[in-house]
């Protein structure tokens, strides 16, 4: 009987509430790319008189030889590279850190929470890419991505590996399983639903970013999908229409996204269950 | 090898009851090898330690990214001169505290809630998810719009129920916690998703056990959900709290530290600094903030670890 | 010299770490080499809407002109990031071939001497206008070609609502105010608008009364860079003044501080405000969101203590074109010639089509178009007369960059106009010091 009432009577005062807080904002960002420039541009909460949605969309898209596409390419390729080397090295740093008790440990774990502190040097970064040949390459701002993501996936593995029993360890290592093995085979797995987590947080973060694309990666066949956004903020004239379009189109691919990684984290669960 | 093994059997040798050689072999051969270490470092060293040890330098320059003069430490003494300095700490420690308290509070609700079998919770995992993927600009603008002191939506609800609402952005006594109510609105989802993944990394067994034991949901969340979260807890109060002390974009977005100077936070002042093209001041800011970041992060961070050890 | 070490030996520490990643670094930005003559080159503006429309149709009637060279335009934000953006690529020696900028003082923080192509002996210079030259200019060297109008820092005016009031184009601040107030008695329209939704529209109170300023002492500029003229001493102190006279009246409209430029511009337009002091570049958003409204916002000078001063301050064109040093060799040469292309009417007429004039060409016999909003027809009486002065930006390499909050706090009552004053004064102090200006 509670569980009922919980699962309903929680769920709908969750899914009002949700409603209010977080759908209500989004109208707003629907309603204004579906205005013409000039009634976008006093910004009103409003049903737009004349709908030009799709042609909007259409404007965005097409805009600047497609400026837009080249762009999605770049960030897809970017976010899915940076993403994976962090993931799999911050996981070993997280893996060892967690696990062995060593005296590089407290310097580990300051450098660690330094990358999450001190903010980038771009100059002095950019020194650095040309040196290695790298500025303005997609490779350079994956690498730049890379670096500093991986405070937070360490941060996120080290605490999280503390949850799978040291027991399994050892049961691998008496049937015979090297470090590498161990890892990848039998850990690695097990860490699934933070891996899916730090997945989700970290593209969001890589896809998101403008300043390191700004900086590191100039020039529009470069283009991020978030300097596209830079296109319709101008001081003279703002079209906020267009604008409100180009963040609806850029934003809808990574929900959808997240919305099938979140059932690998839910999957995670109940595989977890069915373990125990 | 061999000489290492001799010498532990030699050691060990007269004490029949001592364990085999594998104990005085795992320093050698650990199954957690440092080399692990090695992959990230060079990422980490070369295009995140090397550029800050740099700017460091440069934290004592006058630098135009044209030329650099060395002025030792002017920049700081020009740094703890600015006007706004008071203001800016203040702002800081209240915006840091106030949106990482609720992230970890909200958070934690938020993601037993939606951890729980209620209807429709892929709809809200989503819905609440969504403000972490939505530009920064984009929510700048947003709700510049929303929180419009006249024909805002916001005030124009509360204006129905007869609530004459306040100038959330335009007026200077609190202009700043109404980005950090953004900021929160923002952020939670992040919260939220970390804590599932600490929901999910619970053992069902517990609440079996527990279930056999006839405990109740609260006895349940009380003594086995919250300190087996301990992992998230720690991880979301550091991210938020680092995130907080050191956040501006949303700020710059929303008032631009403004209106004036009242809503500025250390790293707006920073920015500012650093957009007026005064390089080596704002590395020397930049600089201040590190220390000041560091001093409240790296006690907290051995305190929340020391006690994950102890249990 | 240091920076070159530093980053000598960073480089050195850096290449023996990241051969991996090196490996797989297989591409790199190809460089576009000419090959059989043709030229390639690459053009970086800021990507307002205008400006990009402006920099394409150059570009493509300049490629008519001469096939063999293809200008390709990239773009940039705008504002403080977009300065960071050329600040960064100029020192790191990654600028496009060519690059617009503004003139004046935030030229002079390029260090142009050191880091642009210097086309004083180049003959289509002699076609700009003296006060252009000024403010592309250094000691040792001239650097841009416009790519635009010049304008003006105006009062834009409803002229329905002065027409229906009997009211006359003020020259001194007291006629001004008292034409404020009798717009407030009538209660058709807020007297003044002002919008610090975005904080950048609150100076011009202070920047646009700089033509008193100078009237009343010519060597202003000259002393001010000299840290000898200072803002909390008139005659420049009256514009900190009258922003505050104005707010305390209670003559701004009651949005003021949420208010955006975009409602700015259509309040005048519609009649909802009667004055809002701005640049005139607000013909371009005026067409956009209120074009019938081009004739009825007209635009005078803003108005000092002295009627006798009454004149405009004049903005040089804020798109400008330069070359950096690292564009060289047959691109140098073609570069070159798209500048000579710029100082052309051809181009000129190509500028007013593709952007709404905001105020008269600084290019020797470049004419505007017949058809202008009123806005910038107003302006040309005071051209016509000689009563204008340049824009402090345009006299003096020092403007401080924190001018636009601190009249947001004079505006909105927060600060008192002389305790603006004196912070703005420690600004541009700190301004002067990082430029290593002498004096300060």
């Amino acid at each position: 009987m509670r569980s009922v009432a919980w699962k309903w009577g929680g769920g709908s005062v969750a899914i009002l509430v949700a409603i209010v807080v977080f759908i209500v904002p989004f109208l707003f960002i629907v309603f204004t790319a579906g205005k013409t420039q000039a009634e976008a541009s006093f910004l009103q909460f409003s049903w737009p008189t004349e709908w030009v949605f799709f042609e909007n969309l259409a404007t965005v898209l097409q805009n600047r030889d497609w400026l837009l596409v080249r762009a999605f390419v770049n960030s897809t390729l970017l976010t899915v590279g940076a993403v994976a080397i962090m993931v799999v090295l911050g996981a070993m740093v997280g893996y060892v850190l967690q696990r062995r008790k060593s005296r590089w440990n407290p310097l580990v774990n300051s450098l660690v929470l330094a990358g999450l502190i001190i903010p980038p040097a771009v100059v002095p970064t950019i020194w650095v890419l040309q040196g290695l040949g790298l500025f303005k390459t997609l490779v350079g701002l994956i690498a730049v991505h890379v670096a500093f993501g991986l405070s937070f996936c360490i941060l996120l593995f080290r605490a999280f590996v503390a949850t799978i029993p040291r027991e399994l360890d050892e049961a691998a290592i008496i049937d015979g399983a090297g470090p590498v093995k161990l890892f990848f085979r039998v850990v690695f797995p097990l860490l699934r639903s933070v891996i899916v987590t730090v997945i989700v947080v970290q593209a969001v973060f890589v896809f998101n970013d403008f300043t390191y694309a700004l900086y590191f990666l100039p020039g529009d066949d470069n283009a991020t999908v978030q300097l596209t956004t830079f296109n319709y903020i101008s001081q003279s004239v703002s079209s906020f229409n267009l604008l409100f379009a180009d963040v609806l189109l850029i934003t809808i691919p990574p929900l959808i996204m997240y919305i099938f990684f979140q059932r690998q984290i839910v999957a995670g669960m109940t595989s977890g269950a069915v373990k125990g | 090898m061999t000489t290492v093994t001799a010498a532990g059997r030699t050691a060990t040798g007269s004490d029949a009851t001592s364990p085999p050689t594998t104990r005085k072999r795992k320093p050698m051969k650990s199954p957690y090898p440092s080399w692990f270490f090695i992959p990230a470092g060079v990422f980490y060293v070369v295009l995140f330690l090397i550029p800050t040890i740099a700017s460091f330098y440069f934290s004592l320059t006058r630098w135009t990214l044209f030329d650099v003069e060395f002025i030792g430490f002017d920049n700081f003494v020009r740094f703890f001169q600015e006007p706004q300095l008071v203001t800016g700490f203040v702002n800081t420690f209240i915006y840091a505290f106030l949106t990482s308290g609720a992230k970890v509070v909200l958070g934690l609700l938020f993601g037993v809630l939606l951890s729980s079998q209620i209807i429709g919770r892929g709809f809200l995992r989503a819905t609440i998810f969504f403000p972490v993927l939505v530009s920064t600009i984009g929510v700048g603008i947003l709700f510049k719009v929303l929180m419009d002191p006249f024909d805002g939506p916001i005030n124009q609800t509360l204006a129905v129920v007869g609530i004459q609402g306040p100038a959330w952005l335009t007026d200077p006594s609190i202009a700043l916690l109404s980005v950090a109510l953004v900021d929160i609105w923002k952020g939670v989802g992040l919260a939220t998703l970390i804590y599932i993944a600490g929901m999910v990394a619970i053992p069902q067994e517990y609440f079996e056990a527990a279930k056999v034991d006839g405990a109740g949901a609260w006895n349940n969340f009380r003594h086995i959900t919250l300190p087996l979260l301990r992992p998230a807890t720690v991880t979301v109060v550091l991210l938020s709290l680092i995130g907080g002390l050191r956040s501006f974009d949303l700020i710059w977005a929303m008032t631009g530290g403004g209106p004036g100077f009242t809503s500025d936070v250390l790293a707006s002042v920073i920015y500012k600094q650093y957009q007026a093209g005064f390089f080596g001041l704002s590395t020397a800011g930049n600089v201040v903030l590190f220390v000041v970041v560091a001093a409240i992060i790296f006690p907290l961070s051995w305190w929340l670890n020391r006690k994950e050890a102890d249990q | 010299m240091v920076p070159r070490t530093t980053r000598r030996s960073i480089v050195a520490l850096g290449a023996g770490g990241l051969a991996l990643s090196l490996a797989l670094a297989g591409c790199s930005a190809g460089d576009s080499e000419s090959d059989g003559g043709a030229v390639e080159l690459s053009f970086l503006v800021d990507n307002g809407e205008s400006t990009v429309a402006t920099a394409e149709a150059l570009a493509d009637a300049f490629h008519e002109e001469n096939p063999d060279i293809t200008i390709t335009v990239e773009t940039r934000p705008q504002g403080a990031d977009g300065d960071n953006v050329v600040k960064t690529r100029l020192a790191t020696g990654e600028m496009a071939d060519l690059f617009q900028y503004n003139s004046g003082s935030l030229l002079q923080a390029l260090n142009p001497d050191q880091t642009l192509v210097n086309i004083a002996d180049e003959a289509y210079v002699d076609k700009l206008d003296e006060n252009f030259i000024k403010s592309v200019a250094t000691d040792d060297g001239v650097y841009g070609v416009p790519m635009g109008q010049s304008m003006a820092g105006a009062m834009l005016y409803n002229k329905d609502i002065y027409a229906d009031l009997g009211l006359e184009i003020p020259e001194s601040w007291d006629e001004f105010i008292a034409n404020s107030e009798a717009i407030k008695e009538a209660g058709v329209a807020a007297p003044i608008v002002q919008t610090y939704g975005d904080t950048w529209t609150s100076q011009l109170f202070v920047l646009g009364d700089f033509n008193n300023v100078l009237a009343e002492d010519p060597d202003w500029a000259e002393k001010y860079t000299n840290n000898q003229a200072k803002y909390v001493d008139q005659p420049a102190f009256a514009g900190f003044e009258h922003l505050q006279a104005a707010y305390d009246a209670g003559l701004f409209n009651e949005d003021f501080a949420s208010a955006t430029y975009a409602d700015g511009v259509s309040m005048v337009a519609t009649g909802e405000g009667a004055h809002y002091p701005m640049l005139t570049f607000a013909a371009s958003q005026l067409a956009t969101t209120n074009p019938e409204a081009a004739d009825t916002v007209g635009s005078f000078p803003i108005p000092g203590d002295d009627a006798s001063t009454f004149g405009l301050t004049v903005w040089m064109p804020t798109y400008t074109v330069f070359v950096p040093q690292s564009t060289e060799g047959a691109k140098l040469d073609a570069a070159k010639q798209f500048l000579e292309f710029l100082t052309t009417p051809e181009a000129c007429d190509i500028e007013s089509e593709a952007n709404a004039p905001q105020g008269p060409f600084v290019v020797e016999g470049c004419s505007l178009p017949d058809d202008v909003p009123a806005m910038v027809s107003d302006l040309q009486p005071y051209f016509d007369d000689g009563k204008t002065n340049l824009a402090l930006e345009f006299l003096s390499p020092i403007k401080g960059p924190a001018l636009e909050q601190i009249t947001v706090a004079v505006g909105s009552g927060i600060t008192s106009a002389a305790d603006g004053a004196s912070q703005y004064d420690e600004d541009v102090k700190k301004q002067a010091q990082q430029l290593g200006i002498e004096g300060w």
